[in-house]
């Protein structure tokens, strides 16, 4: 379906979200909306998809031009979104989320169903137990879900808004391949990202956004040095790589077992120094969560010894580990890292020393001033944190962590951020190994991984590897190891097809 | 005691059981959508009430019951207003309405108190009722006892076999996912939570035209029905067959209770009557005793087959709730 966006202008109270945009995105393309956080990419996508509706222009499907009321009148129009996190009912069956909202008898003959559904993941490639529940699957699988069940529905052009945040290397590989499948039957791509790599490796052309304006459109080949100066209106690069002295053992796990009702994670033995970094890799689910979570006091190890600064913890509690210096930082800062409702200064009150009974509440906005000068943290000390955009409130989780600090345990530490936050987030970490702090952290982005550890702990379907120098480690191998590839059978560890 | 007796006794239970199926699964649908009607306590009084009113003065059994269900809508149409259009508390007003709704039929009940009223026969269905054992045991009852039978299955097969029931279900789960399908949660909200206090009404007629008959104000003992009802749909985990289910094993503890009265002269017969609610809160207790981690770590302990079968068993009792239970939808 050839989709054409004419002066699209939309308004949030002051904030021009979208700016005449034109756009025209034939059928058979893969185009890519590229732009950092706050640029406009998700307020363009939800006037196409009918979540919301343009202060301003016209949308034109096929020449035709339509006006989009609602997200299920999207679907009609054969426009189909798949969210960041899939718009889908966790506890339900497989099939029985693909019912709601169907259209059909008030009695679907499920049998029906599940064969015509069985035959379009065949097209795919795609192997889901109808019959599971969603909530036994990983983001990848549901997005696939996702997939189908729009395609089922009709979807002629399909938005992707960030659809590879959260899922695997191998899982990133089929999203591409089936998105070409798709543009190859004539549908239209619409791929939402500001992750560089992915535009560069899939897409047919590329619209780059920068606060509410379309700023310009490429073809391939991608220069990305182009791309990146179109985004943020100057370079950035990862940068070079941070080196940081190793000091004394922090943590040392002996012999460390760890298991829940899904798997076991058996022998593991660890040193990690002060100032080093330990990268966890592996698909969401293998294990590394259980593992960093354990190493937090959040759970106990079944076997085995856990010493933190040559004291042993095991069996403690959190709070011990709280008090000695250990710090959690879970992926969702919403849920359990900050506290809705509350300002800057509020959280900087609730996690600082409590001495007094009560706040002295014009030392404390003091104190939050200068933590947000010195963490960058676009806001006063009276924003409320649910209204920081996801960076800042990821850096505000940061400025929250006391110091000194013995360990800091992240999870997905820049996940849904862009580039420049990244590096802004890492740097404020590697000034933490500097002060003589040791870092686990989870990332499902491999050159995140790489760049920033020092070794790295490969997790995959509940096996460890030993650590494996970040340096002497490649993309591939990484990959490979994710994706179950590479591991001896059986026995032990053979360094050398470590790489 | 004759098999008889027994069995009588037991076809009592089932009828006694009727008008906690009404409430509880009345609650259930509500709840599924999403909202949380906490008037039911009250709404059962009043209704009760206000369908023996009705009955004795136009000595029509029919509009009794009619009048309970429209005093059960028009309750929860005050709950669905104040909490899905004026966004307000659902616990808050749904409590308040909870104690009003109690006073008021205690108050306005005054004029029909121990007079003799219409009570609604038995209707033994033909054939049916004279299998050995099941015939006496569940088709010698009256009309509303039938209609609980059937509600139950409708209702099951409603919420998990059509599509307008994984709509509901899909409203109270995550109503903005439902919202991207086509749902109008709202609307949708508004239908099951009075379509839902309807069936609570229609717990209180059950009351006062066949299970207790009559209305004797603040000694009916209905008080406290409507409160087992609310831990029945939550220990049934928000589905129909468990939850009569709990409704039955409520009404067999009750009677149970006066049954083994006379053969435990050493009881108290108050810690008989009383008894049924604390095996209650022991039932819910098991039931989510799976939730917690010390239990996890209990079982870590034993040995691998017992511990996959008694997780496995948890596992399939535990049930969680609607996950938008009592959060208001905003569209964007």
């Amino acid at each position: 379906m050839h989709v054409e966006l004419i002066g699209i202008h939309k308004y949030f109270g002051n904030v021009h979200a979208s700016d005449d945009i034109h756009m025209t995105i034939p059928s058979g393309a893969i185009h890519a909306i590229l732009g950092e956080n706050g640029a406009g990419k998700s307020t363009l996508m939800k006037v196409l998809s009918g979540f919301i509706q343009a202060d301003q222009g016209e949308i034109r499907l096929d020449g035709k031009p339509v006006i989009i009321h609602s997200p299920a009148d999207a679907i009609h129009h054969g426009i189909g979104m798949l969210h960041q996190d899939p718009l889908d009912f966790p506890p339900m069956k497989v099939i029985d989320n693909f019912l709601v909202g169907s259209p059909g008898k008030p009695i679907p003959n499920r049998k029906n169903v599940i064969r015509s559904l069985e035959e379009l993941q065949k097209e795919f490639d795609f192997t889901i137990d109808l019959n599971a529940y969603m909530d036994t699957l990983t983001v990848g699988e549901r997005q696939q879900l996702e997939i189908l069940r729009l395609l089922w529905l009709g979807a002629q052009v399909l938005i992707l808004d960030e659809p590879t945040t959260g899922i695997s290397a191998p899982q990133k590989v089929k999203l591409f391949d089936t998105l070409r499948i798709l543009a190859g039957q004539g549908k239209t791509v619409i791929f939402v990202s500001h992750k560089l790599e992915d535009v560069e490796s899939l897409c047919t052309k590329v619209s780059v956004l920068r606060r509410g304006k379309l700023v310009g459109e490429v073809e391939p080949p991608f220069d990305i040095d182009e791309l990146v100066t179109m985004m943020f209106g100057k370079v950035v690069s990862l940068g070079k790589r941070a080196v940081v002295e190793q000091g004394q053992a922090i943590l040392e796990l002996k012999h460390f077992s760890v298991e829940d009702y899904r798997m076991r994670l058996s022998e593991v033995d660890l040193q990690v120094h002060a100032g080093e970094v330990i990268g966890l890799a592996g698909m969401e689910g293998s294990g590394q969560l259980l593992f960093l979570q354990t190493c937090a006091g959040i759970h106990r190890p079944i076997t085995g010894q856990l010493m933190l600064n040559n004291q042993d913890l095991t069996g403690k509690s959190y709070h011990t580990f709280v008090n000695l210096g250990v710090r959690y930082v879970p992926a969702s800062r919403m849920e359990e890292g900050l506290i809705p409702g509350l300002s800057l200064t509020e959280h900087f009150v609730l996690a600082g020393e409590q001495t007094k009974p009560f706040v002295d509440w014009a030392a404390s906005e003091k104190t939050a001033d200068e933590r947000i000068v010195e963490f960058n943290i676009h806001g006063k000390p009276t924003t409320m944190v649910e209204d920081l955009s996801g960076g800042n409130q990821q850096r505000a989780l940061l400025a929250l962590l006391r110091t000194p600090l013995s360990l800091i345990l992240m999870e997905h530490p820049t996940r849904g951020l862009d580039v420049e936050s990244s590096i802004y987030i890492w740097s404020k970490l590697k000034e933490r190994c500097r002060q003589g702090s040791a870092i686990l952290f989870i990332s499902a982005d491999l050159d995140e991984i790489l760049h920033y550890s020092d070794r790295i702990l490969v997790f995959y379907s509940g096996k460890v590897s030993p650590p494996l120098n970040a340096m002497e480690t490649t993309v591939d191998q990484l990959g490979q190891l994710i994706g179950g590839k590479g591991w001896p059978s059986t026995g032990s560890w053979q360094p050398a097809e470590a790489g | 005691m004759t098999t008889d007796s027994i069995l009588l006794g037991l076809a009592g239970v089932l009828a006694a059981a009727a008008p906690i199926i009404f409430a509880a699964i009345g609650e259930t649908l509500a709840e599924r959508s999403g909202v949380i009607n906490l008037s039911v306590n009250g709404t059962i009084l009043l209704a009760a009430m206000g369908g023996f009113a009705v009955a004795v003065t136009i000595d029509n059994l029919l509009l009794g019951c009619l009048a309970g269900m429209l005093v059960g809508a028009l309750v929860a149409l005050v709950v669905a207003f104040s909490s899905i259009t004026l966004r307000q508390s659902q616990v808050a007003v749904g409590f308040v309405l909870a104690l009003m709704c109690r006073d008021l039929a205690y108050f306005l009940g005054n004029p029909y108190m121990g007079l003799s009223g219409p009570r609604i026969p038995s209707w033994p269905i033909p054939v049916l009722s004279e299998i050995p054992i099941l015939g006496p045991l569940l088709f010698r009852q009256d009309i509303l006892t039938y209609l609980s039978y059937v509600l139950i299955i409708v209702a099951w097969l409603w919420i998990f076999k059509t599509r307008p029931g994984l709509i509901l279900q899909g409203v109270g789960e995550r109503p903005a996912a439902a919202f991207v399908r086509g749902a109008n949660v709202n609307r949708t909200r508004y239908l099951y939570t009075i379509l839902g206090g309807a069936l609570v009404g229609l717990a209180g007629p059950t009351y006062s035209l066949s299970v207790k008959a009559g209305w004797k104000g603040t000694i009916s003992g209905l008080d406290g029905i409507g409160w087992i009802a609310l831990a029945i749909t939550i220990f049934g985990g928000w589905n129909p067959i468990r939850v009569a289910f709990g409704a039955y094993l409520f009404a067999l503890l009750q009677w149970l209770g006066l049954v083994l009265q006379p053969s435990l002269p050493g009881i108290p017969s108050q810690v008989l009557q009383v008894a049924p609610f604390p095996l209650m809160i022991l039932a819910l207790l098991i039931v989510n005793i799976g939730n917690t981690e010390w239990v996890e770590r209990v079982l870590a302990t034993l040995p691998e087959s017992a511990r996959k079968l008694i997780a496995r068993l948890l596992r399939s009792l535990r049930a969680s709730p609607p996950a938008s239970l009592g959060v208001p939808f905003e569209q964007e």
